[in-house]
């Protein structure tokens, strides 16, 4: 168990491309980071630095207080758990869990009771065995988790550990490596692309985008307060929606209608000296079927609605919005990420999450009221979130 | 219903293994036949030797008594058997470690090495037999142990190498690094997974290497020329018959059959090293 500490950690591949840049990074002890960010962005490269299976270009990383640059894996003492396994296939289940000890040699006999102990918390005592080949996806992945926590390291570092199962497994396995990183403590850096492993495991996740990070906080940080467009278009699902906006003294003109700006906005967006045009970025669950209930504040406006989801808990309702915002760089790479931009829908969707007693019917219209207390504007320009409350303070 | 269709199936199954069968057995049959010509050819006395029949009429040991009287088939066989167990294990030890520089790393002069190691595999040995031969005069190596070793290395290593390199290149690279990050120098890495998993590849390798060096007759014809040195293919170049009229026909014969011994048992040895499928379960699933 230790801290790690990731200072402007650099990394140049030989062939030039700059995968990683200026990582600063402190990971307490005992913490469970998570690491997101879209395909390329340099997640598996930073945890393949702090394994040391990458060298670092420039920077210094410490592990329990001191720098590890230069010292081989084995040296480091932490242990990873691979997308793909790794299992070594000529060993069986139990040796493939005792192998880092042997290593280690460490005694036969703490060997044993440490492997037959791991076995017994993951639940493979009858298959140790067994070879590899001869396991189903679910056990794979479980030795892989065995074969870390056998040898109680400094730290495990995982990459996608769970994107080879099925999604039901997944859930299984999700809580099981939450339970197993509370009750064992170990430091632990997981990177994954799921939006839902991101949000449930971590203390605190970290957004990375292009080799640089974007964001690190709570789920919830995250979430209610992304510091700009791309965090806030990359942590939810479905994610937020995006409108162009022009500002006109009190209210931001938009194609959904003119929104009014409540204090807290005007304010943040006078002291940022805010350009005319914006981007608005409304989450679907601040959005609610006017005729429901009384709402107080925000703005009602009118729209078509395309496609109506019930998904049991609550209807999501598509609707189309001409315009769109400002094409920006960030936009366009989550959209990518999204896929949405290979679906060919050219056109702007937004997607509205309404309570079930909703009447809203496909190709009828439907009086929407948005929360404008809860809305974020950005800087198309930089992608600043303006509304952020760091930068509103500041 | 559903039985229909799997009968249909499993007649058609039984019809192609018939197929199969058949097609088998005629090229199994094509493949022995000269063996067994030259099986029977060795237990022939000289009398019917030449008699053209398919079993002999009367079996004898006398040509496998023939030569072994003399010293001269024995030498060649101990220096077919020393010249090409060297030659191959050097040939694989040098030829697995370059495989693996090949398959997993870049290094500056890459693309060089296997451009060059393919040049030597497509030249014809038969155009580097006189030089070689004046190379060897000079540097004393003709007629020696060495003199034979170094070329066989020399021509089987590309074959090596392209083999080896193929098989680790099926192996992931994520249990090399899974290896590292369990406690494992790069040498442990490689000889405790790695090498283990590469040694279907290596056996293979092996033994091609092996039959290469132990049938060639190009190179040890030419460069050897006392006993010291000369091995089996280019010893039996040498047998002569009883007297100046008679073939040694019986001799070579059963001089064939004895060399063919040890690749079988080379063969036969290994098999079970050479299954496929050695690193199936080592990823997801
Ligand atoms: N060995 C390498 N040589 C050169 N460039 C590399 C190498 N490995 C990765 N890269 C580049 O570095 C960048 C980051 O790669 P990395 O594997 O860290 O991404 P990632 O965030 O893990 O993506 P994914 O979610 O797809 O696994 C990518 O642009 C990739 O092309
Ligand atoms: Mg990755």
């Amino acid at each position: 168990m230790a801290e790690i500490v990731l200072d402007g950690i650099t990394k140049r591949y030989p062939d030039g491309a700059l995968a990683v840049r200026g990582v600063d990074l402190t990971i307490a002890d005992g913490e469970f980071v998570i690491l997101v960010g879209p395909s390329g962005c340099g997640k598996s490269t930073t945890l393949n630095m702090i394994a040391g299976l990458e060298d670092i270009t420039e920077g210094t990383l410490r592990i329990a207080g001191q720098v590890v640059n230069d010292r081989a894996p084995k040296d480091r003492d932490i242990a990873m758990v691979f997308q793909s396994y790794a299992l070594y296939p000529h060993m069986s289940v139990r040796d493939n869990m005792g192998f880092a000890l042997r290593l280690a040699k460490a005694d036969k006999a703490t060997i044993a009771a440490k492997v037959e102990e791991a076995a017994r918390i993951l639940d493979l005592t009858q298959h140790l065995d067994r070879k590899p080949a001869n396991l189903s996806g679910g056990q794979r992945q479980r030795v892989a988790m065995g074969r870390a926590i056998v040898r109680d390291p400094k730290a495990f570092l995982m990459d996608e550990p769970l994107s080879n199962l099925d999604a039901k497994l997944r859930v299984q396995m999700r809580t099981q490596i939450a339970a197993l990183q509370r009750r064992l403590g170990t430091t632990t850096v997981y990177v994954t692309h799921d939006q839902v492993e991101a949000m449930t495991l971590g203390d605190r996740v970290v957004v990375m985008r292009a080799g640089v990070v974007q964001q690190v906080g709570s789920p919830q940080e995250l979430y209610d307060e992304p510091v700009n467009l791309f965090v806030a278009g990359f942590i939810g699902s479905p994610g937020m929606n995006f409108l162009g906006a022009a500002l006109a003294e009190n209210t931001l003109r938009t194609s959904l209608g003119a929104l009014p700006l409540d204090d807290r906005t005007r304010r943040a967006l006078e002291r940022a000296d805010a350009p005319r045009d914006l981007i608005v970025g409304i989450r679907p669950e601040d959005f609610e079927d006017a005729a429901l209930g009384e709402h107080t504040g925000g703005a009602v406006c009118t729209v078509t609605v395309e496609v109506r989801e019930s998904v049991g808990s609550d209807v999501y309702v598509h609707f189309a919005e001409e315009g769109g915002p400002v094409p920006t760089e960030e936009l366009a790479e989550l959209a990518a990420d999204s896929g949405r931009a290979d679906t060919g829908l050219q056109e702007h969707r937004v997607v509205a999450r309404l309570s079930t007693a909703t009447r809203a019917a496909e190709g009828g219209p439907l009086d929407l009221w948005v929360d404008t207390a809860r809305i974020h504007v950005f800087d198309p320009r930089t992608g600043a979130n303006l509304t952020h409350p760091e930068r509103a303070a500041g | 219903m559903s039985a229909r269709p799997s009968t249909r199936l499993s007649t058609r199954q039984a019809r192609s293994l018939t197929g199969w069968g058949i097609a088998n057995l005629a090229v199994v049959l094509y493949a022995l036949f000269p063996v067994w010509w030259i099986v029977a050819l060795s237990f022939k006395d000289p009398a019917t030797l030449s008699d053209g029949d398919f079993v002999p009429r009367t079996w004898t040991w006398a040509n496998y008594r023939g030569i072994f009287r003399t010293s001269e088939f024995t030498r060649a066989l101990v220096n077919s058997i020393g010249i090409a167990v060297i030659a191959t294990t050097v040939a694989v030890v040098l030829g697995t470690m370059a495989a693996y520089a090949v398959a997993r790393l870049r290094f500056p002069g890459k693309r060089l090495l296997i451009g060059v190691s393919l040049l030597i595999a497509m030249f014809p040995p038969i155009s580097l037999v006189s030089p070689l031969f004046d190379i060897e005069r000079v540097l004393g190596l003709f007629d020696t142990w060495a003199g034979l070793i170094i070329p066989y290395m020399t021509f089987s290593l590309p074959l090596a190498i392209y083999t080896l390199s193929a098989f680790f290149r099926e192996i992931p690279w994520d249990l090399e690094k899974a290896a590292k990050v369990d406690g494992a120098t790069p040498w442990q890495a490689f000889r405790l997974v790695i090498a283990p998993l590469a040694a279907p590849g290596v056996f293979t390798t092996g033994i091609l290497v092996f039959i290469f060096c132990w049938n060639d007759f190009l190179f040890a014809i030419s460069l050897t020329s006392t006993t010291s040195a000369r091995t089996v293919p280019a010893a039996i170049a040498f047998f002569t018959g009883s007297s100046q009229f008679e073939q040694p026909t019986g001799s070579i014969a059963a001089a064939a059959v004895i060399i063919t011994i040890p690749i079988v048992v080379f063969v036969l040895l290994f098999q079970r090293r050479i299954v496929a499928g050695l690193t199936a379960g080592a990823v997801k699933g």
